[in-house]
């Protein structure tokens, strides 16, 4: 391997690997489109966040140290997932004999469009994308690993994911009313807080149909999952993708 | 009743639902205005969350400075070590000045104490002055929010108290004539009242001072017109120096209404001749907070409240839904402090969306400490059911092939099962939302094939 071209170890969330490849794929293609080299470590299974949420972060030893012995070899740990990355980063329990390795993949992991942005330094992506979206900000990106500027703070107003769309032709993003609501998945908040959980997806989706949005765009497929299924059951006139199959799909 | 349980039972009335969430909402859109008027905004939090983090760290010896300064002004010092000290050398006071009827303000604190239901025990009439306070008092409410107490109530649901007790016109809503009714009213009670309980909101080490914040004026009309004034502040309600106080006024009214600062901020220094000034230093469970290295900076909380209009849970679901004297996020990190068992529910009651600790004028990080409430109680209950299965979760992710076959399996099972039992009422994902499309293959499946 050449040294100037890092090599990416690419980190696919349980739940997309096995609900969502087409986002995975869509995550590689993209990569590899910009010149990286890119590898799935094929062991890899899940980050431990939805055990630690539930306030079980002590049994996930065993999973951390998975996720360390199978990524600590990449110089880039890269996920198409804002909320597992900053697991990864800030909720996985210290592994004391793998202290080098995990400080290792703690700061070289990167939510997908802060790694383009940031490491990449590539300002936007050119094409055409002729739709009306609505972006969702998903919360842990949002205020965990501070993806964009959030309502809450008086801040600089930024967006690492729309920056990256900010120079498709055609593309109409909406002015939302609740710009960085919470949907109300939560991981087991979505089952152990079933009636507070559906309210909040279904006033986050009024948000956007309300607007005429074609297109809900996230960066986090647990949100699109969660705000999906409602969707699908309320009958809404409206999809939902992750960026990353835009980005893919412009760039082709 | 879990909190789940209570946020059912107010989602059911969909459309009170929607104003509620609608109406604090607004809060929160009024808040944002001005602090974008602030250029400062961030470091004046910053700064806020200094001053607080350096008080809590000597605690005791800036007590013992504001203990030691307000006497030397004249001001009675008292300590309670709890609920029932403070609510006896309240009763004790009352004796002495064989006072049968009292007025009370802006103090979260007596909620927390039971204070009322002790003096009425004893006899003596309590009146809450603030007009939320006195709202709820009508209905005996404990109050659903700390700065908006009478939240939950709609104009028409207050005239129609306001009707049966204070005799206004039956379905007259307006505003101005139903605040006017109530300020007839309290004047009549603040005339009445030898002595006037307030809280503080901030006690000045330095000074021996304390300040008091209010938008009607009613701790002062009170306290102005009693001979005694009773003031309970719990111990992290202090700042060191004066000169600190402009910091926490300007974040304060800001974060819990948007407006740029209260309307009175009373100081209160000495009693006036011939009168009396009674301080009650409360602690109440706080050293015992203080000691807990993780949660100790939930002591910064000046009450604004701003975490609750902002948070997408408290204002689905009523502050009532907590069970909890405060309520919403910043309630539900200091509650299970208080009593683990009972409040166990609360710290799951979030998405942990962050949205309250980025509010907090004084910076406490709220949603990571509802986090590690969350360990705290799973280690408390052993374990239970739900660990079981987050322990065999942790065992089929550690290894590469138990995660392969569960996936596989589940995939193949949840195309085969009949939608009744996916979609039956036990499953609480499907109660409302459909599950995804299922792929024919997983990711791992796809990249063997199509990558070396």
């Amino acid at each position: 391997m050449k040294k100037d071209v890092p090599h990416i170890g690419l980190f696919i969330p349980c739940y997309i690997d096995q609900f969502y490849p087409n986002v995975a794929i869509a995550t590689l293609e993209l990569l590899e489109k910009l010149g990286c080299k890119v590898t799935y470590p094929l062991g890899q299974t899940c980050c431990g966040q939805p055990m630690s949420n539930a306030g079980f972060e002590a049994d996930t030893a065993g999973t951390t140290s998975k996720f360390i012995s199978d990524f600590a070899k990449f110089d880039y740990i890269v996920a198409p997932s804002g909320s597992c990355v900053l697991h990864v980063k800030e909720h996985s329990p210290k592994v004391d004999k793998l202290k080098k390795n995990q400080e290792h993949v703690q700061s070289n992991i990167y939510e997908l469009s802060e790694f383009i942005t940031d490491v990449l330094k590539v300002d936007s992506i050119k094409g055409s994308y002729p739709h009306k979206i609505g972006f969702h900000a998903s919360c842990h990106g949002l205020r965990g690993l501070r993806l964009a500027s959030n309502t809450e703070l008086n801040e600089p107003a930024f967006n690492k994911t729309l920056q990256l769309m900010k120079d498709l032709e055609g593309l109409e993003i909406v002015e939302l009313t609740r710009k960085d609501e919470c949907c109300g998945f939560g991981g087991t908040f979505a089952v152990s807080e079933e009636a507070i959980s559906v309210q909040m997806g279904k006033d986050r989706i009024a948000d956007h149909v309300d607007k005429g949005v074609e297109i809900i765009v996230g960066g986090d497929m647990s949100c699109i999952m969660h705000m999906q299924g409602i969707a699908s059951r309320d009958k809404d006139n409206v999809q939902l993708m992750h960026f990353a199959e835009i980005l893919n799909q412009v760039m082709s | 009743m879990s909190h789940p349980e209570n946020a059912t039972v107010f989602l059911k009335d969909k459309e009170r639902a929607k104003w509620h969430d609608d109406t604090l909402w607004i809060v929160r859109q009024k808040r944002d205005v001005t602090i974008h008027q602030i250029p400062e905004w961030e470091k004046l939090r910053e700064l806020a969350s200094q001053i607080k983090d350096h008080t809590l760290s000597k605690l005791d010896f800036y007590l013992e400075e504001l203990e030691k300064n307000a006497t030397a002004n004249g001001i009675k010092v008292h300590w309670a070590e709890n609920a029932e000290e403070h609510n006896q050398i309240i009763g004790k006071i009352l004796d002495e000045k064989n006072c049968k009827a009292i007025v009370k303000s802006k103090s979260i604190l007596t909620e927390e104490c039971h204070l009322n239901p002790f003096l009425e025990e004893k006899g003596i009439e309590v009146v809450d002055t603030d007009l939320g306070e006195r709202i709820i008092q009508f209905l005996k409410q404990p109050p659903s929010h700390i700065v908006m107490p009478a939240i939950h109530l709609k104009k028409s649901d207050i005239s129609d108290i306001f009707h049966e007790k204070l005799h206004t016109e039956k379905g007259n809503v307006d505003p101005v004539y139903l605040t006017y009714a109530a300020r007839l009213h309290l004047r009549e009670k603040f005339l009445q009242a030898k002595v006037a309980i307030t809280g503080v909101n901030f006690a000045i080490a330095e000074t021996g001072e304390f300040v008091v914040c209010t938008n009607e004026g009613n701790a002062d009309m009170g306290v102005h017109l009693a001979d005694t004034h009773i003031a309970c502040m719990g111990i992290e309600k202090l700042i060191p120096r004066r000169k600190d106080l402009g910091v926490f006024l300007r974040l304060l009214a800001r974060s819990a209404t948007g407006q740029s600062i209260t309307n009175y901020n009373s100081h209160f220094r000495s009693p006036s001749p011939g009168k009396e000034l009674h301080l009650i230093l409360v602690n109440n469970g706080r050293t015992k907070q203080l000691a807990r290295e993780k949660f100790r900076n939930s002591l910064k909380c000046i009450r604004c409240g701003a975490c609750m209009n902002t948070c997408p849970i408290y204002r689905r679901s009523g502050g009532f839904s907590y069970g909890s004297t405060v309520p919403g996020p910043i309630g539900s990190i200091l509650s299970p402090g208080i009593d683990l068992k009972k409040y166990s529910t609360l710290p799951f009651a979030s998405t942990l969306c962050g949205s309250c600790t980025d509010v907090c004028p004084v910076k406490i990080n709220i949603h990571e400490q509802l986090y590690e409430w969350r360990q705290e109680i799973t280690k408390a209950n052993g374990a239970s059911l739900k660990g079981l299965s987050m322990k065999l979760a942790d065992g089929i992710f550690k290894s590469p092939l138990a995660y392969k076959i569960s996936g596989k399996m589940m995939r193949a099972s949840l195309k085969t099962l009949p939608d009744s039992i996916i979609y039956n009422p036990l499953n609480a994902w499907g109660k409302g939302r459909n599950l995804p499309d299922l792929p024919p293959e997983s990711f791992k499946d796809w990249y063997k094939k199509n990558r070396k």
